[in-house]
């Protein structure tokens, strides 16, 4: 198919500018990056750059044009065996103004209250194969997510509530491989602070579930150790604030040593716990993590929002031979959700999944801040404005692509989080839209986040500190440029 | 119990070796010792970069600890770990290629002197984070005993990590758990530029007394005393007692790094060590005068080592650097890989 190259914004307010120049004549060959055009506006000039490679089949709009609408057709680039016949010009024309009468046509069936669930069957990229996957992760490439065909696993489900999910995970891949075991306070006698251990010291006995005095720098260590030589442990921490205590192990030993050893002695290990806030248990134990682990090369950061993810996302993070970290909840511990049956329901690291298809803005969202983003959305729907809600479901490696084919889609996009704003995972996928997909939006990123303050322990204080459903609402008819309600 | 228990005595016999094992702890520490001088040099001369912390004048205790090991123990160490590869066994051309960053150095350039593995020899590091090493090894030990292989993880650390706080939360946990761990404190008397006495109250060696760890201090100048406390420490571990502490009393020789002055201590001290203590001397002069090794043998040794060094010093100023590629590869393994 020949390649629409759209009419770009020089700002988030932009609708309209000049089409001042043109720098190839159609016939040309151009590659990606190539600057073909010049526009501007009453305040700036910028210069249009090729996107794709290919030859320029059509140019629609000529130079000198004034008044040329935002994301309108201005040329048409022909790919490799395409000629001009390929070009429907009417098609070309109706194109932008189609895609935005695509809102009124969806018809969003119930508006029930409660909890909103994951939408199944949502259209997505089946994914690819890559070599070298890991490596042009690095270099900042703009991969496709790792092959899943997710809607089949969910032919045969039960309804589980997260705690329950991530329970039967352990379990399962504990019953399958020897090496496994778990450790942490309270995970074995008590059944886990927040019972997401509950029976494993009963099925595993006391070799393979084991309670640790109160020392995160310790046994995170002690389990690193074991790593190296060939054990899987899963060490819970009774909250991530406590792995605070152990981030020296996390980090220098468990993420670096594969590297530093040339690739010889890698680091199987799970490091899991709940993140981010809790209810009223004040600045210390309700930090989210998401950034700081992010940031590392060498760990995998996962977050579970479902008991869906629950399940696939432990299960990935055991079966993965690196240091992978899963920042679960503790407000969604007893939320329920169906649970695909197979065992061998393993959510690819690095993929993150379309919750709810929308066509206006992209809202991207982590953990906790899943299921306010959908609550958004509804309540958005209902306002004319249709949100794709993004469940991340893995921090690193983000799943750039998702998130950039989504924003070429809504052309604006607003990122939650329960983290602070600083250099947290909004500012880093506002980075990636800066790098990959700048002309595509019609509005700046905005993000949902934090207040930048430790979080207060007073009910009404608390409840502003954090980002709320209506925060998101309100970024969304920001980047909408919708009055606030 | 009672002879377990903490001590400051060396109450184990030290026995006298045989020719061809009095030889082999010669030339393990020679070996030791000819390499460091030569990574020394080669640091002068720009072609070591960083860090480099040389292990001249503790030779005997890794290599008196290392000979009454069993192959299933494992080791992992400090940043002071030249000494402990080359006793492991590790190549010297690949551990002298990596000082140098080079492709063939045993993390293919990307350790450095501070950070080198062998899964093949047991050698777990190369640890360049103060206390990280006991934790490590204590892991380490929890996977000997999980796998039932009948191992030790003989863990060092120097006397500064000894202070670690992780040093204690592993010492709880070893004994609770009865871990086959043997926690070797190589106190060379300085933390980098603090002395023990400045850094450390009471006794290192009893620092597991509250743990119901033995200890016991050891004159790690003499590597015959330090086999003797290996032996009994390790069968101690071994049959199931859980973990045992050696306090080895040593001297470093050259300075903390390679860019360190040394002016907190005296010239007359360092001296004193050096003339009186040097283990490598002592036990040529126990060869000479005691079991009656030629003169000629010993020199062999001398002529193999020098060969030794001197070609893993060629190796590793030939050999190539990475290849710039290779900057991207090592940071995860690859899902498909995990077996």
């Amino acid at each position: 198919m020949p390649i629409n190259v759209l009419m770009p914004a020089l700002s988030p307010t932009m609708e309209e500018g000049t089409l001042a120049k043109w720098l190839v004549s159609e016939g040309d060959e151009v590659n990606a990056g190539d600057v073909i055009a010049e526009i501007e506006t009453d305040k700036a000039t910028m210069e249009v750059e090729a996107v794709d490679e290919g030859k320029i089949g059509k140019i629609v709009v000529e130079a000198g044009t004034e008044n040329v609408k935002v994301n309108d057709v201005i040329a048409v680039l022909l790919e490799e065996g395409e000629s001009n016949s390929d070009i429907n010009l009417d098609e070309v024309k109706n194109s932008t103004a189609s895609e935005q009468n695509n809102q009124d046509d969806e018809d969003e069936g119930d508006n029930k209250d409660s909890a909103p669930q994951p939408q199944q069957n949502v259209a997505q990229a089946e994914g690819k194969e890559i070599k070298d996957r890991d490596i042009l992760y690095a270099q900042g490439k703009l991969i496709e997510p790792p092959v899943f065909d997710e809607a089949k696993f969910f032919e045969d489900t039960t309804e589980k509530t997260v705690r329950e999910a991530l329970r039967d995970a352990m379990a399962d891949e504990m019953r399958a491989d020897e090496s496994i075991y778990l450790m942490g306070e309270e995970v074995a006698e008590y059944n886990g602070a927040y019972k997401v251990s509950q029976g494993l010291l009963d099925e595993f006995g006391a070799k393979r579930v084991i309670d640790t005095p109160i020392t995160e720098h310790g046994f995170a260590g002690i389990a690193v150790g074991s790593a190296f030589r060939g054990l899987k442990p899963i060490v819970e921490f009774m909250t991530m604030n406590f792995a605070m205590q152990a981030i020296d192990h996390i980090i220098n030993s468990a993420a670096k040593t594969l590297y530093m050893a040339g690739g010889q002695l890698g680091c199987p290990i799970v490091f899991r716990g709940p993140n981010g806030a809790a209810a009223r248990v004040g600045a210390q134990h309700s930090q989210c993590y998401a950034s700081w682990y992010g940031h590392i090369p060498g760990l995998k950061v996962v977050s579970p929002w479902s008991a869906a993810d629950a399940k696939g996302l432990m299960k990935a993070a055991i079966r993965d031979p690196n240091p992978v970290l899963i920042l679960e909840h503790e407000l969604v511990y007893g939320q329920s959700f169906e649970v695909p049956d197979d065992n061998d329901y393993v959510i690819p690291i690095g993929r993150a999944k379309i919750e709810r298809e929308g066509s206006d803005v992209t809202i991207v969202a982590l953990s906790i801040m899943v299921g306010k983003a959908l609550e958004a959305a509804e309540e958005l729907a209902k306002d004319g404005i249709e949100a794709e809600v993004i469940n991340l479901r893995t921090v690193r490696p983000l799943d750039r692509w998702t998130i950039v084919e989504s924003v070429k889609k809504t052309n604006r996009i607003v990122v939650a989080e329960e983290g602070w704003p600083f250099a947290g995972i909004g500012s880093e996928v506002t980075a990636v839209i800066n790098e990959h997909a700048f002309d595509h939006l019609d509005a700046p990123v905005a993000r949902v986040c934090a207040k930048d303050v430790p979080l207060p322990y007073a009910a009404n204080l608390e409840q502003l500190a954090l980002p709320q459903r209506a925060d998101i609402v309100d970024a969304v008819r920001k980047v909408c440029y919708r009055d606030p309600q | 119990m009672s002879k377990e228990k903490t001590t400051s005595k060396n109450k184990n016999s030290k026995t006298l070796p045989s020719k061809d094992e009095a030889l082999e702890l010669y030339r393990e520490m020679l070996l030791i010792r000819r390499f460091e001088e030569k990574a020394g040099q080669l640091y002068g001369m720009g072609l070591i970069g960083g860090f480099c912390h040389l292990y001249i004048g503790q030779e005997a205790v890794v290599t008196g600890i290392q000979s009454k090991q069993i192959e299933q123990d494992s080791v992992v160490t400090t940043y002071r770990d030249h000494g402990h590869m080359l006793a492991c066994g590790m190549d010297p051309k690949g551990v002298m290629a990596e000082l140098t960053g080079r492709e063939a150095g045993y993390s293919r350039g990307k350790g450095g002197s501070m950070h080198m593995f062998s899964q093949e020899k047991n050698f777990f590091g190369g640890h360049g984070i103060v206390g990280a090493s006991s934790s490590i090894g204590t892991g380490m030990a929890f996977a000997h005993k999980y796998n039932e292989d009948g191992g030790v993880a003989v863990t060092y650390m120097g006397d500064g990590a000894a202070n670690q706080g992780q040093n204690a939360e592993c010492y709880n946990m070893a004994a609770l758990w009865k871990l086959p761990v043997l926690y070797v404190i190589e106190n060379n008397q300085y933390g980098m530029g603090t002395s023990v006495k400045r850094s450390s109250a009471g006794d290192l060696y009893r620092r597991g007394e509250g743990y119901n760890i033995p200890g016991e201090r050891v004159d790690g100048m003499d590597v015959l005393e330090v086999q003797a406390a290996a032996e009994q420490a390790l069968s101690y571990v071994r049959e199931g007692n859980g973990p045992y502490i050696l306090e080895m009393m040593t001297y470093r020789f050259r300075g903390h790094s390679m860019s360190d002055p040394a002016k907190y201590r005296t010239k007359e001290e360092l001296s004193s060590y050096k003339d009186e203590q040097d283990p490598i001397v002592k036990i040529k002069g126990l060869m000479t005068h005691e079991l009656d090794v030629k003169e000629d043998d010993i020199k062999a040794i001398d002529k193999e080592i020098k060969e030794i060094v001197k070609e893993a010093a060629e190796f590793a100023q030939e050999a190539p650097e990475p290849e710039a590629f290779e900057l991207w590869t090592d940071v995860l393994k690859p899902v498909d890989g995990a077996a």
